[in-house]
């Protein structure tokens, strides 16, 4: 049985993008037929961060409006067996994802992945909507900082209210928070809103936390998912909210902060 | 916290803060849900009801939803005037 899971989070820049990827990467390498769309029509950046930017022919749009099919439009990862990209339109608009295209592409993905995984643009306009509307569980990608967390907690409400699942009266979409850009130093000073204190709000069960790292900004510069830089902090965060998504038993971490005796005592 | 903060107490713990204040708001952004469009109109005509009986402004009644666990609480209050009382 197939899944699909998006990937959103109301506000921009807090990482939808860069954990799509790596999330989608991370299920490619546990052997799932993985498949990743951009769905932010008109800014598309997922071929980017996923290094495939040069190989785009056909796209999303191209397959709903029948200019081109699937096999043209999907992108097959050259480092991971089994995944795949499915990007966005960089010319049209976001009118152009229309309902019916999307339901009719994703159906057709559903015979062909295990795991389909909806790059959510930002904001709360129809493109949002539509990464959204037939998903079966979601991630909703969260920075310890009040603007996201205000803006997640919008979307959430979207997630019980305008999707297929709820219009239709279904089992709710299954919800994932994940924390990024993660300072467990700060959290300590009382400058930074803490894990729990995120989770105590949106009331969602925690995924993960993405520690802050400068891999993240060094993997998009080479277009690696930082799933695959599996020794780093970050890429090892990532692989861990996969197997935690697998329902595997693997203990939080890069949530406190690492500091010796030494710093402990005389601060910084 | 390290030994030396104790003596540099004068920082503020603007997480606390964040905390609070997200609490307050997004409690108040879902408790404005769709199916409580209905309120400011409620509130006028509860108003024009009152007014045939006693001479009330439009600040002396007000109304309020509270979620109280599962419960949804409708509170309606409205100030008498003075003179009303006195008789």
């Amino acid at each position: 049985m197939s899944k699909i899971i998006a990937v959103t989070s109301g506000k921009g820049g807090v990482g939808k993008t860069t954990t799509s990827a790596a999330f989608a990467t991370g299920l490619a390498l546990r052997g799932y037929k993985t498949v990743v769309i951009d769905f932010d029509v008109g800014l598309r950046n997922l071929d980017l961060i996923m290094g495939c930017e040069r190989r785009v022919v056909y796209d999303f749009v191209n397959v709903i409006n029948g200019e081109g099919n699937l096999n043209q439009a999907l992108i097959k990862d050259k480092r991971v067996e089994s995944l795949y990209i499915l990007p966005a339109s960089q010319t049209r608009d976001k009118d152009a994802l229309s309902q019916e295209g999307v339901e009719q592409v994703l159906a057709e993905l559903r015979d062909r992945f295990d795991y389909i995984i909806c790059d959510s643009p930002a904001g709360i306009e129809h493109g949002a909507i539509m990464a959204m509307y037939y998903a079966d569980e979601a991630i909703i990608v969260t920075n310890p900082e009040v603007s996201s967390v205000r803006d997640s907690d919008r979307v959430i409400g979207l997630l019980s209210s305008k999707t297929a699942r709820a219009i239709e009266g279904k089992a709710p979409i299954k919800e994932h928070l994940l924390i990024t850009r993660y300072l467990p130093k700060r959290v300590n000073q009382g400058d930074m809103l803490s894990a729990a204190d995120v989770q105590d709000i949106l009331a969602i069960p925690l995924l993960g936390v993405i520690p802050e790292s400068s891999v993240v900004l060094q993997s998009s510069n080479a277009g690696t998912p930082v799933s695959l830089e599996s020794n780093t902090d970050a890429g090892q965060a990532y692989l861990d909210i996969v197997s935690r998504f697998l329902g595997e038993d693997c203990p939080m971490r890069f949530v406190n902060d690492k500091k010796g005796l030494l710093s402990r005592l005389f601060g910084n | 916290m390290s030994f030396f903060d104790y003596f540099r107490s004068s920082q503020q713990n603007t997480a606390a803060i964040a905390k609070e204040r997200l609490q307050i708001i997004v409690a108040h952004e879902r408790g404005r849900e769709a199916h409580l469009d209905y309120l400011p109109v409620l509130q006028r005509e509860l108003l024009e009801v009152i007014r045939k009986y006693v001479a009330i402004d439009d600040e002396q009644i007000k109304i309020n939803v509270d979620k109280d666990g599962d419960y949804e609480v409708l509170e309606l209050n409205i100030t008498l005037p003075e003179a009303e009382k006195a008789r």
